[in-house]
């Protein structure tokens, strides 16, 4: 039989980490319980609810159906990496600025999923937001908050990008 | 839950990847694709794999390509190209836009990211779109095993409910889609958006002239796999494109007469027949709008 353990080397916000797992531990324990990362929640546990989404090389994934021998070699993205020196992204800013959130719980993986929209389509509609973001799930708000941070938010970094550039 | 422990693999070819699976057929190895329908199945501990052989490392399981075999002009897609990229994909749209539009209908963005076409075929869930889509578009799957490879077509490929023509060592490399010229449809009922469908139907119509030539139908929810509507296509050949409204509804009720799916929490047996139907009218009507470029 092969070894108990494997060794997998993958990049976590822009950190390399090397680390020796389980193959059953899953990408999201090991974020949590291994490198301490809890910004990465966890829902339901089988891929239904988007709470523990994560960019896996910059495509959103259910981090609790993936296994972290899976993300051997990958670059992940959290929402731990979203600020940057302690200043919230624009989409963290809008959330909290629109009351995007109330127990924040679906928080990180609605944030991860949000920074795929926005990387996808810059400037999408309500109704665009409204179906992309269909993945995952929010007990509190009734979406229309989170809706108006994101596109809120596309229309900042569509300001900040035009002034950078 | 946590899934159960199993011993895991990555081997970097196909032959390796079929050798562990012989080697180790005592701990009731399993072929990790994407992981999207397994890995949850683990985490419930309903799959208890000893061991998992994970074909990401594997070359040549990926990608789309237009190919030309006896089945003529076809569309050839690796086992492990994502759902993701099926649906971004330019060749898919033209040469499979059922394809395109069943996947469409899959789940959310981040299962489309990791799921795969093979794994969605080879896991066989008796409500999943593809197998529907395998069946209608005739096509066929190569499996490779200890013997070398082989094509099995798509109707004899499911045997039931997570059940399929694979032996325990082979491993789902290919889908060959023929090229459809005709128009497609698929439509499916979800009680909630992108969720399992309860019913899904896969439809093509190709017209010779102003009668429909040939129609191909699937349907998904009415039987412990994807069937073929075949009463419901001889019942469509022939007749006038123009009357497709009248035609379609009895097509539609010969295609479910003698149906009797078992009921379940989603779904009554009788309520799945009614569904199937009603899908299968809507999906002959679409179908063939489009074959005629009226949708």
């Amino acid at each position: 039989m092969p070894p108990r353990t494997c060794t997998i080397s993958l990049t976590v916000n822009g950190q390399p980490h090397v680390a020796e797992v389980e193959p059953r531990r899953l990408l999201v324990d090991f974020l949590r319980e291994d490198l301490g990362l809890t910004g990465t929640h966890i829902g339901c546990e089988h891929g239904v609810c988007g709470t523990c989404t994560v960019l896996l090389d910059g495509a959103s994934a259910h981090s609790c159906i993936v296994l972290a021998v899976q993300a051997d070699g990958a670059d992940i993205s959290t929402v731990e990496g979203l600020a940057r020196d302690g200043e919230l992204n624009p989409l963290q800013d809008e959330f909290a600025a629109k009351q995007g959130l109330q127990c924040g719980y679906c928080t990180p993986g609605m944030l991860m999923r949000a920074t795929e929209i926005l990387a996808g389509n810059p400037d999408p509609t309500p109704g665009q937001v409204r179906e992309a973001i269909a993945s995952n799930l929010c007990r509190c708000t009734g979406y229309q908050f989170i809706t108006e941070a994101v596109v809120g938010a596309a229309a900042r970094m569509r300001t900040e990008k035009e002034v950078a550039s | 839950m946590k899934p159960p422990p199993f011993a895991y693999a990555a081997p970097a070819t196909l032959d390796e990847a079929v050798g562990l699976l012989t080697e180790h057929a005592e701990a009731e190895p399993r072929v990790l694709a994407g992981g999207q329908s397994l890995i949850p199945l683990m985490n419930f501990r309903l799959a208890k794999p000893g061991f998992l052989v994970d074909l990401r490392n594997v070359a040549g399981l990926t990608g789309i390509r237009r190919a030309e075999d006896e089945q003529g002009d076809v569309l050839a897609i690796g086992a492990m190209t994502t759902l993701a990229e099926l649906e971004r994909s330019p060749e898919v749209a033209v040469a499979a836009p059922l394809l395109a539009e069943a996947v469409g209908l899959i789940a959310h963005t981040p299962v489309r990211n990791r799921g795969t076409i093979g794994g969605s075929l080879a896991h066989a869930d008796p409500a999943a779109d593809l197998p529907a889509v395998a069946l209608a578009s005739d096509a066929e799957l190569v499996a490779a095993g200890p013997g070398g490879s082989r094509r099995i077509p798509a109707a004899e490929f499911g045997r039931g409910p997570f059940s399929t023509a694979l032996t325990p060592e082979e491993i789902l490399t290919e889908v060959r889609l023929p090229v459809w010229p005709g128009g497609h449809a698929y439509v499916k009922f979800s009680r909630i958006h992108a969720n399992f469908g309860v019913v899904g139907v896969a439809a093509l119509a190709e017209l010779d002239g102003d009668r429909i030539g040939r129609a191909a139908l699937a349907v998904t929810g009415v039987a412990p796999t994807a069937i073929r509507a075949t009463a419901a296509e001889q019942a469509l050949a022939g007749t006038e494109a123009a009357d497709v409204a009248a035609t379609a509804a009895t097509a539609a009720r010969a295609a479910v007469a003698g149906l009797t799916p078992a009921g379940d929490l989603h779904a009554s047996g009788p309520t799945r027949v009614d569904l199937a139907r009603t899908y299968l009218r809507r999906g002959i009507e679409l179908a063939v709008a489009r074959a005629r470029n009226e949708r």
